[in-house]
């Protein structure tokens, strides 16, 4: 292992962080729900009264957050190196594990571990090893 | 004003992915890539989010409505199971291919990247095959089932 120390953010990375912890906070403390996304995004696809508008409101903030950081002046880096076929498996994959699985990155990895959730933290390692594991193959074996 | 607050929400929340670098795929990867050069700045967004997030939860915990007298609805303590296990296995091979989990996908997509479209849609697919899968699996099965399919 070598850290790639002119890729490495850590400013941004704590401070973005902070402020994805605020959302959370926000939306646990006003609205009494845990901003895991794959369950936001996931419950909308089976509606149930008052159940639905709140999902939507909460995706259209994040479909609308570029738009709000570009006109700080700010362009956010987006590089998608996977072609079709592999974005078509891998987003199959992730919707259909995050909602096995009851959370993802978010739910799991930040809301669940920020209340101590032992289930959280096995499905944190789980997500993580799966990933570390699926990288090390396809780069370093595969050799992509 | 639920509505209201949950766009905020939701707009603070892709803002600090934007901010943190965590839309970027290329830099999930990097951090994923722990045999190559590794980008370590993932973790110091777990650990900036957490660290607001543990406050918050712990004020939560403590309280059953929110500020708008609506319910905690903190979710139920569930089992270590074989779903939780595998679900996030499947999940991270998913995340490992693509540098994709979806709340960045969704904030990609609203840059206006096709790929994070194709991305999201099949992601969608993906959650509605889980929603499929359970109705046929609690379909014409004792209540028993019924209750481990609703957890």
């Amino acid at each position: 292992m070598s850290v790639d120390w002119t890729a490495f953010t850590p400013w941004t990375a704590v401070a973005g962080g902070m402020v994805i912890g605020l959302a959370a906070a926000l939306l646990l403390l006003v609205n009494g729900r845990v901003a895991g996304i794959s369950g936001i995004v996931g419950g909308m696809l089976r509606p149930r009264a008052g159940e639905f508008g709140w999902r939507l409101a909460f995706m259209a903030g994040l479909l609308m957050a570029p738009l709000f950081y570009a006109m700080a002046g700010q362009q956010a880096p987006i590089t998608i190196a996977a072609g079709y076929p592999v974005l078509i498996v891998a987003g199959l994959l992730v919707g259909i594990g995050t909602r096995y699985a009851g959370g993802c990155t978010s739910g799991h990895g930040v809301c669940g571990l920020s209340r101590l959730s032992p289930r959280s933290l096995v499905a944190t390692l789980s997500f993580m090893a799966a990933g570390f594991a699926t990288v090390y193959v396809v780069r370093h074996i595969l050799g992509f | 004003m639920v509505t209201l607050v949950a766009f905020i929400a939701g707009l603070t929340f892709g803002i600090g992915l934007i901010v943190a670098g965590m839309t970027n795929p290329a830099k999930i990867l990097g951090f994923l890539d722990v045999a190559g050069s590794w980008d370590p700045s993932l973790a110091l967004v777990m650990v900036g989010a957490i660290a607001v997030g543990l406050v918050a939860f712990a004020f939560a915990r403590r309280r059953i409505s929110s500020a708008l007298g609506l319910p905690m609805q903190l979710s139920a303590a569930g089992t270590i199971d074989v779903r939780l296990v595998g679900g996030s296995l499947v999940f991270g091979l998913g995340w490992g291919l693509a540098g994709f989990c979806p709340g960045p996908a969704i904030v990609a997509l609203g840059a206006g990247y096709g790929k994070a479209a194709v991305f999201v849609a099949a992601m969608l697919a993906g959650m509605g095959a889980y929603e499929w899968i359970e109705r046929w699996r609690s379909s014409g099965k004792e209540p028993e089932a019924q209750r481990g399919a609703t957890s």
